[in-house]
């Protein structure tokens, strides 16, 4: 575990090298989060409780989206394309041969990533909203710690998804395709695009089951408060969970196809 | 070699590869690749030995599978006693790997942290990775580089970084992929330096392929040569002569000009230019009875005795077997 631990570490001060970067990663996002909420401020205001939201509502999913964007990989990055050129030009014959498991290995990486870009990318950009706009945020500390916890396996689920995306380039030489799929679909199925309670009907249902809804909008309604008590909670963190828990175990079996394929074919 | 007690055991080990090609829109061909064919090969502990064949040859395949990443079609394959695809990572722990053209460092972090990395890996206790670091930074010239970002690192401070890394659990064998592709004269020689000091004072086992056949000359009395996937030669590096048929030059200086020396058995005029006379000669034979024949026949000045070129040898033997 202690390995795992320290592969978290370094994958956190791997991004806090690049500090440049990291400034203009908050810079994008403050940016973009003010276009968004001038767009959903129109949107709110010819339709007052849009999706059950209302105005402050909808800014805070705003400036959340935007503070949780490189946190999540809302629109890629982080360890996907990497593990993708690893497979592709075989270097991920390194990382096979070493006394580690290769799931745990990019997971923990990653989350080492995302912890730096939740402090690093989320705090500033979501502070400018605070200030430059009326947001609903909670004031209960019990609230935010629920809040982190829902980040937490929203990460863990997108970390999920793509690690499956990722395996893909075992079987194919282009994954660019694929990757772009995985992002439109993020994209739009997280609630990036707009929040799913916006959605009507069937549509609403489904989006709202599917995987990519515990990286975003589960996280945003559990700081709105709209999923409180121990039933609502309990219902939106096993709901992420539950996720976690089946594409992870997803990914190790995907993993073990690729490995055997890999071993036993030459990849 | 005998029934050496072997430390790395292969016994008729085979890799075929099914390589899957368009043929027309929708067909496939399936074709097999035969990347190892049969090799038997032990190598007892504490030996250095070189790997060598051209691209292509089975060279990579074979160290994939010993290190347990590729599980051989056919045969048996042992190290320490360990089947490595089985029991790939109760084998990690005990070798060491440099893929010359991959590296195994953090590229965005200081030398030091992936280490770091490798110990927690290795599980290596305190002492011992502070006294192997220490010895790797000062063998190595580390010293300065250990808080240098990877990507900030030249080719040649990177693969001793990654040598140093392969070292840090104690391996008991170490694989080196073409440890020296891309460095320059001094880098070259400073690897080969660490190597023979560590499979000298630790006794690890070593078993190295390349391409710069000095690498061998160098670190290795034995030598195995690879081609098409099968062994063609397994022995001494003075032996790789006979089989290569290789040729040793005598270069003679006459007092003047003379028509080329054709009278002298054993020996063939490969060129003349003005008095000095090059005479070509099989390796295996003594140069003492030509020499006796030409200073009895010819007015000799001077004369010298030049070695086969090693890398003549194995190009020739590389290209007698694709003539087959």
């Amino acid at each position: 575990m202690r390995l795992y631990a320290a592969v978290a570490v370094s994958g956190f001060r791997r991004y806090a090298t690049y500090r440049v970067a990291t400034a203009a990663g908050v810079f994008t996002n403050t940016v973009f989060g003010f276009i968004v909420a001038y767009t959903y401020i129109a949107l709110w205001n010819e339709r007052p409780h849009l999706g059950g939201y209302d105005r402050s509502q909808a800014l805070t999913f705003v400036w959340v989206s935007q503070a949780l964007l490189g946190a999540a990989s809302l629109i890629g990055g982080g360890f996907q394309e990497e593990l993708q050129e690893r497979i592709r030009s075989g270097d991920i014959a390194v990382d096979l041969y070493r006394p580690a498991d290769l799931q745990l290995w990019w997971l923990a990486n990653d989350l080492g990533r995302a912890a730096f870009q939740l402090l690093g990318r989320g705090v500033v950009p979501l502070a400018v909203g605070a200030l430059a706009f009326e947001l609903t945020l909670p004031t209960s500390a019990l609230t935010w710690s629920f809040f982190l916890m829902s980040v937490f396996l929203g990460i863990l689920v997108g970390f999920a998804l793509r690690y499956l995306v990722g395996l893909c380039a075992f079987w194919m030489l282009d994954g660019s395709g694929l990757s772009l799929l995985s992002v439109l679909l993020t994209m739009f199925f997280s609630g990036l695009t707009l929040p799913l309670t916006v959605f009507p009907g069937a549509l609403g249902d489904v989006a709202r089951a599917l995987p990519w809804s515990a990286m975003l909008q589960v996280p945003v309604d559990v700081l709105l408060e709209r999923r409180h008590g121990a039933a609502g909670l309990g219902a939106a963190l096993g709901f992420q969970a539950l996720w976690a828990v089946v594409l992870l175990l997803a990914g190790r079996g995907l993993q073990a196809v690729a490995t055997r394929k890999v071993v036993v074919q030459g990849g | 070699m005998g029934r050496v007690d072997g430390f790395i055991e292969l016994e008729g080990v085979e890799k075929v590869f099914q390589v899957r090609r368009r043929a027309g829109l929708l067909r496939r061909e399936r074709r097999e690749v035969r990347a190892v064919d049969g090799i038997d090969f032990r190598v007892p502990r504490g030996e250095m030995v070189g790997y060598i064949g051209p691209n292509g040859a089975g060279k990579s395949t074979t160290i994939k599978m010993l290190t347990g990443i590729l599980t051989p079609s056919a045969g048996r394959l042992r190290v320490a006693g360990i089947d490595p695809s089985r029991e790939r990572t109760r084998l990690a722990r005990r070798i060491g790997v440099v893929f010359g053209q991959r590296t195994t460092l953090w590229w965005d972090l200081p030398l030091r942290d992936s280490y770091g990395l490798v110990r927690r890996m290795y599980r290596i206790p305190d002492s011992r990775y502070r006294a192997n670091l220490e010895r790797c930074v000062e063998l190595l010239d580390l010293g300065a580089l250990l808080d240098v970002p990877v990507r900030q690192l030249s080719l040649g401070q990177r693969m001793r970084g990654d040598i140093a890394a392969a070292l840090l659990h104690d391996p008991e064998v170490l694989y080196l992929d073409e440890p020296t592709i891309g460095l320059d004269v001094v880098s070259k020689a400073k690897v080969r330096e660490f190597l023979r000091d560590v499979n000298a004072e630790q006794g690890t086992t070593v078993l190295l392929t390349t391409h710069d056949l000095t690498d061998i000359e160098q670190l290795c009395k034995r030598v195995m040569v690879i081609d098409h996937g099968r062994l063609v030669y397994d022995g001494g590096l003075d032996g790789l002569h006979a089989v290569g048929e290789s040729e040793r030059t005598l270069v003679v200086d006459l007092e003047r000009e003379l028509p080329p020396i054709d009278d002298v058995p054993g020996a063939r005029p490969v060129k003349v230019e003005g008095p000095r006379q090059w005479l070509a000669f099989p390796a295996t034979r003594s140069a003492a009875p030509i020499v006796a024949a030409v200073a009895e026949r010819y007015p000799l000045v001077d004369l010298s005795v030049r070695e086969p070129d090693i890398e003549e040898v194995i190009a020739r033997m590389y290209a007698d077997r694709s003539a087959l």
